[in-house]
C-alpha cells in the first residue's frame, strides 16, 4: 500500500500519513463490533441475553459505552509517575498497531510488503510489554506492579515458543515475507500450512501432523501473548483487582483495552496467514467466475476477516470456558512444555525440508 | 550489597475476592507468602449485645443477618436453641418444613460457595450456572414467606406462614433440573485440569490442625473426619432420614486440600436432595405453630444448642434470668473459626493461593463479625 501511494502521490510523506492511518479505520470498528461479541458470546454461553437494550439486541452498546468513557473524569493518583503513567496506555496501544502495518489483508492491500514481515511483528509486539511495565511502575500500586512484572515474565516466555513455530513456517516457505506465505497456501484450502502447505508429493504428507502440532503451539502461545484466559494472569481479577490497569479510568484505560482487542485480532491474523491460507478463499473467487476480476481482493479481505474473526472467536470460547492458571504453572508451561515441544518440531519440520 | 525488605500488601477491605470486607495483611517475599493476618470488624454490627435489649422473638430477624446466605439455618438452630430452654415440642409438620428449608438453604449456600470459588479461580460461567439455580430456591422461599434473603420464616415454637399451594410440586421439579446442574457443574469445573491444577494439594489441613483450631462443618469432614452433626447429635428430625456423610478423599491430592473442599460441597447437594426428597414424601398435614404463651419467659437457666450449617457447627448459648430478654446470648460462628485457620494454611503459598484457600473455607463475613 505504502509503495503504491508513494507513487500515486509522489511523495513519501503523504503516503506514510495515510499508510500510518488506514489501519485506524479497521482496528476502531472492529474493537467495537469484538466488544459486543464478547459481551454476546460470554451471555448466551452464561445462560443469559447479554445487552439487549442499545439498538438491535444491544449492537449499539459499545458506542454507548465510549461516549461514557469519554465523559468520565480522567483520575491520576497523586502519587504516580505522571509522565510514564499518560504514556504508557499510548505505548501499549502503538504495539498492537504498529503489528498492523505487515499483515497482509488481501493481495491487493498489506501495509507495507517489507520483506522481513513476521519477524517485524513480533518484534513491534514486543513493545507491549515495555507499555504494561510502564504503566505498572508509574501506577505506584503494589497490585498493579505485580501485574506488570507477571505480564512482561508472560510476554517474554511466550515469545520464544512463538517465534520458534513462526521459523517452522519460514522454513518451509522460505521466506519472511507474510504475503509470500501467503502466496505460497495457495487457493486451494488442502494447501493451507496446516495441511502442509503446497510441498509436492509424500513430504506434504510427513509434514501434516507437525504443522498441526505448531498451530497448537502457536495458538496457546498467542493467548498468552494477549493476556487472554487461561494466561491473564497479569490482570487477575480474582487476585489482582486489575493488574497493570488497576489506577487507569476514563479514555487511557479505554485505549488498554482497545489495545488488548487490536492485540487479539493481530494474533489471530498471524495465526491465519500461517496457517490457515491468510487472505485465500477456500471455495475459490466469486469475482473470477464472473470475470469481475475486481472483486477478488474485496473476497479476500472478507475471508481474512472471517479467519481472523473466528479465532477471535475462539480466545472468547476459551475465555467464558476455562479457568485461570498460577503464575508458576504458567511458566511451567512454557518452559518444560512448550519450548522442548516446538524446538523438536521445528527440528524435525527442517530435517523433512532437507531430505 | 542491596538491602531487602518483605513487601506488605493490603488484600482487602476493597478486593474482589475477600468474599466481603476482610482485609488480610500479607508479607510477601516475591510472590510467596510469608504470613498472613486478617483483620476483622468491619461489619461489627454489636449482635450478642443488641439480643440483650430484646425479646425472644425479636431477636430471630438478627439472627438471620449472621450468615445472610444460610439464613434458614441461622433461624432453625436460633429456634431449636429457645424451644429447648423453654422444654416444648413442635409440631410434626413443623419439623418436616424446617428440614426442607434447612436443606434447601443449605444447597442454595453451597452454590454460592461453588460458584464464587469458580470466580476466585478464573471460571466466571459456572457462577452464573449456579446462581440460575440458587434464584429457583430462592423464588420458592419468596413464595413461601415473601423474603428473598432475610426470611424471618422459622419461628420459636413454628413458623410464620404455611407452605403455598404447589409448593411440594415445584421443589420436585427443581431437584429433578437441579441434579443436571450439578453434573453440568461437575464437567466444568470439578474435573477441569487447570481447576485441579490449582487446587489439588493447595491448603493442605491435616485432620489434626483442623481439630486444634476447631474447624467444623465442610472443611472438616474434607480433610477425612465424618463428624457431622446432623448424625452424631441429631436435633430436629434429621435421625429418621437416610443419608450420607461424604467426606474428604483426596481424589486429586492430598486429603484435605482445596480441590477435596471444593469438592465435598458438591457431594453435600447430592445429600441434601435427598434428604429433601424423602421429606417431600413423608410431609405430613398439620399445625404450624405449637401452642406458646403469649409472652416467652423461659425459666432461669442456660442452654447451648448446636446445628449444622452449610458453613460448620453454628451454637448459640443463651442464658435466661427469667425474664423476657435473654440475660446474654453467645454465638458460635462457623465463620469466624474457620478463618483462624487461614495464616496456618496460606504460609509458602504464592499469592493466587490464598485466594484459593480462602474461597475454598468459604466464609461469610457478616458472620465472621457478628
Amino acid at each position: 500500500m505504502y509503495e503504491f501511494l508513494a507513487n500515486l502521490f509522489g511523495s513519501d510523506v503523504i503516503a506514510s500519513f495515510i499508510t500510518s492511518a488506514l489501519p485506524f479505520a479497521f482496528i476502531v470498528p472492529f474493537a467495537l463490533f469484538a466488544v459486543w461479541l464478547e459481551r454476546k458470546v460470554s451471555a448466551h454461553m452464561q445462560d443469559r441475553l447479554g445487552p439487549m437494550r442499545v439498538g438491535y439486541h444491544g449492537a449499539t452498546q459499545t458506542i454507548a459505552d465510549i461516549l461514557k468513557l469519554f465523559q468520565k473524569e480522567d483520575i491520576t493518583a497523586t502519587d504516580t509517575d505522571k509522565k510514564l503513567f499518560n504514556i504508557a496506555p499510548v505505548l501499549t496501544f502503538m504495539g498492537s498497531y504498529a503489528a498492523f502495518a505487515a499483515i497482509p489483508f488481501s493481495s491487493a492491500y498489506i501495509g507495507t510488503g517489507i520483506d522481513l514481515g513476521i519477524l517485524y511483528i513480533v518484534a513491534v509486539s514486543g513493545l507491549v510489554v515495555a507499555g504494561i511495565l510502564m504503566a505498572g511502575w508509574a501506577s505506584n500500586n503494589k497490585y498493579s506492579l505485580y501485574g506488570a512484572v507477571r505480564s512482561a515474565a508472560q510476554v517474554v516466555s511466550y515469545e520464544i515458543p512463538t517465534v520458534i513455530v513462526i521459523l517452522t513456517v519460514v522454513v518451509v516457505v522460505g521466506s519472511l515475507n507474510l504475503t509470500k506465505i501467503t502466496e505460497f497456501q495457495t487457493s486451494r484450502f488442502w494447501d493451507w500450512m496446516i495441511f502442509g502447505g503446497s510441498v509436492a508429493g509424500i513430504k506434504k504428507l510427513i509434514l501434516l501432523p507437525f504443522m498441526f502440532i505448531g498451530f497448537i503451539i502457536l495458538y496457546i502461545s498467542s493467548l498468552a501473548e494477549t493476556n487472554r484466559t487461561p494466561f491473564d494472569i497479569p490482570e487477575a481479577e480474582s487476585e489482582l483487582v486489575g493488574g497493570y490497569h488497576t489506577e487507569y479510568s476514563g479514555m487511557k484505560f479505554a485505549m488498554f483495552f482497545l489495545a488488548e482487542y487490536a492485540n487479539m485480532f493481530a494474533v489471530s491474523a498471524v495465526a491465519a496467514a500461517l496457517f490457515f491460507g491468510g487472505y485465500h478463499s477456500p471455495f475459490g473467487y466469486f469475482g473470477n467466475l464472473t470475470g469481475m476480476t475486481w472483486l477478488v481482493p474485496i473476497e479476500q479481505f472478507f475471508w481474512f476477516t472471517a479467519k481472523g474473526l473466528f479465532f477471535v472467536f475462539v480466545q472468547m470460547w476459551l475465555r467464558w470456558t476455562l479457568p485461570r492458571l498460577r503464575v508458576d504453572q504458567l511458566m511451567t508451561l512454557c518452559w518444560k512444555y512448550l519450548i522442548p515441544i516446538a524446538f523438536v518440531n521445528f527440528l524435525i519440520v527442517a530435517l523433512i525440508m532437507v531430505l | 550489597m542491596l538491602k531487602t525488605e518483605q513487601m506488605v500488601l493490603n488484600m482487602g477491605p476493597q478486593h474482589p475476592s475477600t468474599h466481603g470486607v476482610l482485609r488480610l495483611e500479607l508479607e510477601l517475599e516475591g510472590e510467596i507468602i510469608t504470613k498472613v493476618t486478617p483483620h476483622l470488624g468491619y461489619l461489627h454490627r454489636c449482635f450478642e449485645k443488641h439480643c440483650e435489649a430484646m425479646t425472644y422473638p425479636q431477636i430471630i430477624p438478627y439472627v438471620d443477618r449472621l450468615d445472610y446466605l444460610a439464613s434458614m439455618n441461622n433461624e432453625l438452630g436460633y429456634a431449636i436453641a429457645v424451644e429447648r430452654l423453654l422444654d416444648i415440642k413442635v409440631p410434626e409438620r413443623v419439623e418436616y418444613i424446617r428440614v426442607i428449608m434447612s436443606e434447601l438453604q443449605r444447597i442454595a449456600s453451597h452454590l454460592v460457595a461453588i460458584g464464587t470459588y469458580g470466580i476466585d479461580i478464573g471460571a466466571f460461567t459456572p457462577f452464573l450456572y449456579c446462581f440460575r439455580d440458587r434464584e429457583r430456591i430462592i423464588t420458592l422461599f419468596e413464595k413461601t414467606c415473601g423474603a428473598r434473603l432475610l426470611y424471618n420464616y422459622i419461628w420459636v415454637g413454628g413458623l410464620s406462614h404455611d407452605l403455598p399451594i404447589n409448593f411440594v410440586n415445584e421443589t420436585r421439579d427443581f431437584l429433578k433440573d437441579f441434579k443436571k446442574t450439578i453434573i453440568e457443574v461437575n464437567n466444568l469445573l470439578s474435573y477441569n485440569k487447570i481447576f485441579i491444577e490449582r487446587t489439588a494439594n493447595v491448603g493442605i489441613l491435616p485432620v489434626d490442625v483442623a481439630i486444634n483450631y476447631g474447624i467444623t462443618g465442610p472443611n472438616l469432614r474434607a480433610s477425612g473426619l465424618k463428624w457431622d452433626i446432623r448424625k452424631d447429635d441429631p436435633y430436629s428430625i434429621y435421625d429418621r432420614f437416610d443419608f450420607d456423610i461424604p467426606v474428604g478423599q483426596g481424589l486429586h491430592g492430598q486429603v484435605g486440600d482445596c480441590w477435596d473442599r471444593y469438592f465435598l460441597r458438591v457431594q453435600e447437594m447430592d445429600q441434601s436432595i435427598r434428604i429433601i426428597e424423602q421429606a417431600l414424601v413423608q410431609l405430613p398435614e398439620g399445625e404450624i405453630t405449637s401452642a406458646l404463651p403469649k409472652r416467652i419467659k423461659p425459666v432461669e437457666g442456660q442452654i447451648y444448642s448446636r446445628v449444622e450449617n452449610p458453613k460448620g457447627e453454628l451454637g448459640f448459648f443463651i442464658v435466661s434470668k427469667g425474664q423476657l430478654q435473654p440475660f446474654r446470648v453467645k454465638v458460635r460462628p462457623p465463620s469466624f473459626v474457620n478463618l483462624s485457620i487461614i495464616g496456618e494454611l496460606c504460609k509458602g503459598h504464592l499469592i493466587a493461593d490464598v485466594i484459593a484457600i480462602l474461597g475454598s473455607i468459604d466464609i461469610v463475613l457478616g458472620e465472621v463479625d457478628r
